[in-house]
């Protein structure tokens, strides 16, 4: 079984991922880490560049974990994504960040964690950033 | 003296509170669609067309000034930041300026190109002031054969020395003067290529073309190539420049500046030409030229400076002479028709308001340009993260409510779908746009000046050669046509015989992945 993070590449994706290792830790399961990006936009602040990819690399070997990290680029929905390798890879838990959404902009946009918590099939970790 | 005084008219006229918002609005918008690759001035002022119809001539015109400077500033960011050129003209800056930004220095490179536009299209629209009434004098003496040597003379220009391959443009240039050929003939009253549709009696109007090939052309063209990786932000910052950049970026804008108005100014046009060549002087010319390649500051503030100036340049041939060298000056032109004003030599003498009003809104506009460009520049960025499906649903859907708005009728819908089927394929198969929009909207007016050259001489085919002015442009135009035959049996005759290891053509190797990179984008011209 495997803990699925998503990452992205700021306070959000960092409070997430560090909730994601204490969580794999506990389980004493494999670590995915998922950085997913749009491939309908020209640039997506989602994506994690190549050096932000190594240091999560680097951190995480120092942490003495069994893990994989992952870039996806394709696609236009980041919960879609998510919920697709969770489904592949026989997840136990998914780790997403949660960030504070008006009414109107989840009304105009949807929002991407909600349709995460509605949609998938095991249990959904939410953290705030600190 | 009486330029300037006309000049302080124009401002009178442009300095209203609304005129000021109409302004703003253009440059905005300018700006933003600049910044999108693929989209750019010409199809934005297309796809206003319909719209402006309903306003006064002047904000019309203001408004699409806006737009083109605007796109101008736009373009750089994306160049910048990207590596994608938002426009053909800022091609030349992505080779330094996505350097400069990989290395951090994206605020500089951005400053850089913004105060060089600005210093670049104020010069420039001076140069408009004192150019234009001189070329105008010149033109109100010309007759029929004459003009009809100097359109031709731009066929040739924007054909031939413009753009990657001369046959790809002659056959962009042939398919806009057969679309401008469709309907009654003006003389005889035939029809012509009309296929028995009423409808098309009346030839295609300028707009649906124009939308037609621009915005649904670049939308299935986009719909085709939908899914590409997204790049990583740039963290951009607010623009601004050391005593250093100061001191490396004044003299390439001047430069820039001096290169781009006169190439803008000939009736040939492009910014392509300058920007290169200015590229090519600041590396020649520079003392840090072990930085040109790894993001040198006179590789970006040269080229912005002269694809400015030469934007600027080519509102002489347009306002003197009536003739479009960029997309967006013919889609203006096309504009001043919708409002029943001939452009023409005659422009500034029947319409001098409205001509000095154009020309100081592009002084107000360039102002506004560079406030609104070097603080902002980081908002304008976020522009490249709106999804490619919004923004072209929306400009399907502007597209089709123009095409629709100009006749009310279901049949220029049809048009529009077969017209943007012309689009696509012709980026497909790399055929430029320009030509094809030169020829519709020039291609009515040359035969209507060859026609009346030869009525002149009663069908005597020596009309078309009158006078001194005629001949110096059928040579100009014979050496252009020319040239490639020479030089490719030159180099022939040269790779035989011993040691004839001179390729006079081979530039500099980024410069070739400029050209290559137009014939990407080929959308903007």
């Amino acid at each position: 079984m495997t803990v699925l993070v998503g990452f992205v590449p700021n306070a959000l994706g960092e409070a997430a991922l560090t909730a994601s290792v204490a969580e794999a830790r506990r389980r004493g399961e494999r670590l995915l880490v998922v950085n997913m990006s749009r491939d309908d936009v020209l640039v997506d602040a989602r994506r994690a560049g190549q050096d932000q990819l190594d240091r999560v690399r680097r951190d995480l070997d120092e942490l003495d974990l069994e893990f994989e990290v992952r870039q996806i680029a394709e696609g236009g929905d980041a919960a879609e994504v998510l919920l697709d390798v969770s489904e592949q890879e026989e997840v136990s838990v998914i780790v997403i960040g949660l960030r504070h959404r008006t009414p109107v902009g989840k009304l105009l946009l949807g929002s991407a964690a909600q349709r995460i918590l509605l949609d998938a099939h095991c249990p959904v970790l939410a953290v705030k950033a600190g | 003296m009486d330029n300037i005084n006309s000049l302080i008219g124009g401002f009178g006229d442009v300095l209203s509170p609304m005129n000021l918002l109409i302004a703003l609005l253009g440059v905005t918008v300018g700006t933003a669609v600049g910044v999108l690759p693929g989209i750019g001035p010409a199809m934005t002022v297309a796809l206003l067309l319909p719209i402006t119809y309903g306003l006064e001539p002047v904000q019309g015109l203001i408004l699409f000034a806006g737009i083109f400077y605007g796109g101008m500033y736009g373009g750089s960011t994306t160049s910048i930041l990207l590596n994608t050129p938002g426009e053909s003209s800022s091609v030349v800056t992505a080779i330094e300026g996505n350097k400069m930004a990989k290395a951090g220095r994206a605020a500089q490179a951005l400053a850089t190109s913004a105060i060089g536009s600005f210093v670049a299209g104020t010069i420039g629209t001076l140069g408009i002031v004192f150019l234009m009434p001189q070329v105008v004098k010149f033109a109100i003496s010309l007759g029929a054969p004459e003009y009809l040597a100097i359109i031709l003379l731009t066929f040739t220009g924007v054909t031939a020395v413009l753009g990657a391959s001369r046959i790809r443009g002659m056959a962009a240039l042939l398919v806009g003067l057969t679309i401008g050929v469709v309907g009654i003939d003006f003389v005889t009253g035939q029809q012509r290529l009309t296929g028995g549709l009423p409808q098309l009696a009346d030839g295609i109007d300028v707009v649906v073309v124009a939308v037609g090939i621009f915005a649904v052309g670049e939308a299935l063209w986009v719909a085709a190539h939908l899914r590409r990786k997204a790049g990583s932000v740039i963290p951009v910052g607010r623009p601004w420049m050391g005593r250093d950049d100061w001191r490396r970026s004044w003299k390439p804008w001047l430069r820039g500046t001096a290169l781009g108005f006169p190439f803008g100014a000939l009736p040939a046009g492009g910014a392509e030409i300058p920007t290169l060549l200015s590229y090519t002087a600041e590396k020649k010319l520079t003392k840090h030229p072990e930085e040109f390649g790894h993001g040198a500051i006179e590789g970006v503030a040269g080229p912005e400076a002269a694809n400015n100036a030469s934007a600027a340049g080519t509102l002489v041939p347009m306002l003197a002479l009536g003739l479009p060298t960029n997309a967006t000056a013919a889609i203006m032109l096309a504009a001043l028709q919708g409002w029943g004003i001939e452009p023409g030599p005659l422009l500034l003498t029947k319409e001098p308001a409205l001509v000095w009003a154009l020309i100081a809104s592009l002084f107000v506009g360039n102002l506004m340009l560079l406030l609104l460009n070097l603080p902002l520049a980081p908002a304008w960025a976020k522009l490249l993260q709106i999804p490619r499906p919004y923004l072209y649903a929306g400009i399907l859907f502007f597209a089709s409510m123009g095409a629709y708005a100009v006749n009310s009728q279901p049949f220029d819908l049809w048009l529009l779908l077969v017209l943007g089927l012309i689009g696509f394929a012709m980026r497909r198969f790399g055929l430029p746009v320009l030509p094809l929009i030169v020829g519709v909207i020039l291609g009515p007016l040359v035969e209507r000046q060859g026609r009346r050259a030869l009525q002149l001489t009663g069908g005597d085919l020596s009309g078309l050669i009158g006078g001194p002015v005629a001949w110096f442009c059928y040579a100009l135009i014979v050496i252009a046509i020319a040239w490639p035959l020479v030089s490719l049996v030159r180099g022939r005759r040269g790779r035989r015989g011993p040691g004839g290891g001179d390729a006079g053509g081979d530039g500099p190797e980024p410069l070739t992945n400029a050209r290559a990179g137009h014939s990407f984008n080929s959308s903007e011209a």
